[in-house]
């Protein structure tokens, strides 16, 4: 099935929103029914495209943040201020609305549960959405992969899928999360931007062989992947997806 | 903004890719004509701000494709790149 989502080719199809749900301060998660949706593995993205009364289109990339097994395709938006298509996928869209999008895109950074390698996640922002699908996943089939998550976001209000993070935390996925710019009193993660000491501390060793994904700002995981490779990391591990 | 902060990666060449490729791009071990750094092109970097799309070795930074789309019409320079593997 899966092999099969990624070989056919893409074509525009229309999507209609099934639900939207507050996932921060500036973010949404769109639930899409789409017809006919194949599947697809957790880290693939669809693309979206908007088009003006004017005929004028743009698109933009969106990495689906839920689980194969969802039977919406679940999409976390967060709003770039001055942005040309997240204020209005955030705060123009309805329940009911339909949007063009082609997809699942993307084999390359997918995380396989076939292999018992560890699997090292790492987000900034909202770069943590593709790995939604990879806890739900990882949930959904009961998987015995030791899974850890490295989480950066600005401040609590920022942070991305808290309750399903907490959920994961709980059934023995290593959360960590750093807020960078503001904590709330009493806040016993970490603090500030990710520096050598963080990543040593709070991602699995390179001794245990993890397969590493990486996702968010560009300047934030080239600078996670140079601190792995420090660690002694091998390129080929770590995979990457920029937002630049 | 700088030429680091624009850069993106092979995935987000993928659905422009699919317009011309009837595979996945991004899991294509592409070799750079310039070093011969192999890897699949979800590996490689991308700019995408500008009118086209480039793709640059990670490694040499030398350019292995430009994309450029028109309503109607699709342009590819492969110059760069010595060889693509499309598995199965």
């Amino acid at each position: 099935m899966a092999r099969a989502a990624i070989r056919r080719r893409l074509t525009w199809r229309i999507a209609t929103v099934a639900t939207i749900t507050r996932e921060s301060d500036t973010a949404r998660r769109l639930a899409l029914r789409i017809d006919d949706w194949d599947g697809h593995l957790p880290g693939q993205h669809v693309d979206v495209r908007l088009t003006a009364p004017d005929g004028y289109q743009t698109q933009r990339s969106y990495s689906i943040a839920s689980a194969p097994e969802t039977p919406t395709v679940d999409l976390v938006v967060q709003r770039v201020p001055g942005g040309e298509v997240s204020p209005y996928l955030v705060d123009e869209l309805r329940v009911g609305d339909e949007l063009e999008l082609r997809g699942p895109i993307g084999g390359y950074f997918v995380w396989h549960p076939d292999t018992d390698s560890p699997l090292q996640l790492a987000a900034g922002g909202s770069g943590v959405a593709p790995f939604l699908a990879v806890l739900d996943h990882h949930a959904a089939i009961r998987s015995s992969v030791p899974v850890r998550l490295l989480y950066s976001a600005r401040s609590l209000g920022d942070v991305i899928g808290r309750d399903r993070l907490d959920g994961h935390a709980g059934r023995g996925v290593s959360v960590t999360i750093a807020l960078t710019r503001e904590q709330p009193p009493g806040w016993r993660g970490l603090r500030g931007r990710m520096d050598a000491e963080a990543i040593r501390e709070h991602t699995t060793p390179a001794d245990a062989l993890p397969r590493v994904l990486l996702c968010g700002p560009t300047s934030f995981v080239e600078a996670v992947a140079d601190g792995l490779v420090a660690e002694g990391h091998p390129t080929t591990a770590i995979k990457i997806e920029r937002f630049g | 903004m700088t030429t680091e902060s624009r850069r993106l990666d092979g995935n987000a060449a993928a659905g422009r890719l699919a317009d011309v490729f009837v595979f996945d791009a991004t899991v294509v071990r592409t070799r750079c004509g310039t070093c011969g750094t192999s890897a699949p092109l979800g590996h490689y970097h991308v700019y995408a701000d500008g009118p086209g799309m480039v793709v640059r070795c990670p490694t040499c930074e030398k350019m292995i494709m430009r994309l450029a789309q028109t309503p109607g019409h699709t342009w590819l320079d492969m110059g760069g790149a010595a060889t693509l593997d499309i598995g199965e």
